[in-house]
């Protein structure tokens, strides 16, 4: 996360959990980064990214996606997994900030 | 070695003469078994950690490669030197099971995570990210135009990375 940091990239993560969930999750695994709750999936939606009926009791999730977005607000560089194992790997998130941050 | 117990290694083994009631265990049936059911159970607690292995479960799949060849080895056993051997019975049923927990993890790998959404009005590279507001872990509400004016720590901020992801619902 710091390597992110000096390239001047501010992680953010968005899912359906509450703020306290995110909270929860950010004691309990270190995370420091920016965490946003949109439980409405208005934004996800926004985004294309619903995933209907995914969660848990058939609550509508967000899909997992990447989405590197440069100062102007224009998208950079986008990850979108067809395989739910398969998630975008530290090491591609960081070449795409560096690319991005050498500009 | 003493050759009392070189000559136990040596196989075929003769039968013993109470054949039925005194036959060998058959050990390469279960090491074959007990391989594929830790090829089936350990991809989540650990090869889904590690990208190398998460992606093209390769690990789990040599495993039980490995755990069906000791199946084969010790169902060609057991029928071959029935008298000798045990596990006629018990090979078909483990072989079975294995196979049919090799069948459900690729039916589980291959099928069950790639049924997403397509995405296809998602943004693309080059358009500009749709604004937002949303609900932080401090009580309040980030925009993306405030995330993309503070700066990452003490370094000018150069753009910021979105990570959408499932959550625990």
């Amino acid at each position: 996360m710091q390597a992110f940091e000096k390239l001047g990239v501010n992680p953010v993560a968005i899912s359906v959990d509450s703020p306290s969930e995110s909270q929860d999750l950010c004691r309990k695994a270190g995370y420091t980064y920016t965490f946003l709750s949109d439980p409405t999936t208005e934004v996800i939606r926004r985004y294309d990214l619903l995933h209907k009926g995914a969660g848990v009791k058939g609550h509508d999730i967000a899909r997992p996606a990447e989405f590197l977005i440069d100062s102007s607000g224009t998208i950079r560089w986008i990850n979108l997994t067809d395989d739910l194992r398969v998630r975008a790997r530290p090491d591609q998130m960081l070449q795409a900030a560096s690319a991005l941050a050498s500009q | 070695m003493p050759d009392t117990l070189r000559e136990n290694t040596n196989a075929p083994e003769p039968a013993p003469p109470q054949s039925g009631t005194r036959r060998r265990p058959n050990a390469s049936l279960w090491i074959g078994f007990l391989l594929s059911v830790f090829a089936f159970l350990s991809y989540i607690p650990i090869f889904a950690k590690y990208p190398i292995t998460r992606d093209m479960p390769w690990a789990n799949f040599l495993i039980f490669a490995l755990g069906l060849v000791f199946l084969f080895l010790g169902l060609r056993r057991a029928f071959r030197q029935p008298t000798v051997y045990r596990g006629k019975i018990a090979g078909p049923i483990l072989t079975t099971i294995s196979v049919a927990a090799l069948v459900f993890f690729c039916f589980t790998i291959f099928s069950l995570g790639k049924h997403l959404p397509l995405s296809t009005q998602a943004p693309r590279v080059g358009q500009r990210a749709p604004e937002f507001a949303l609900a932080d872990t401090n009580g309040g509400i980030t925009s993306l135009a405030s995330l993309l004016s503070t700066p990452a720590a003490s370094h000018p901020t150069k753009g910021v990375l979105l990570v959408f992801y499932r959550g625990y619902w």
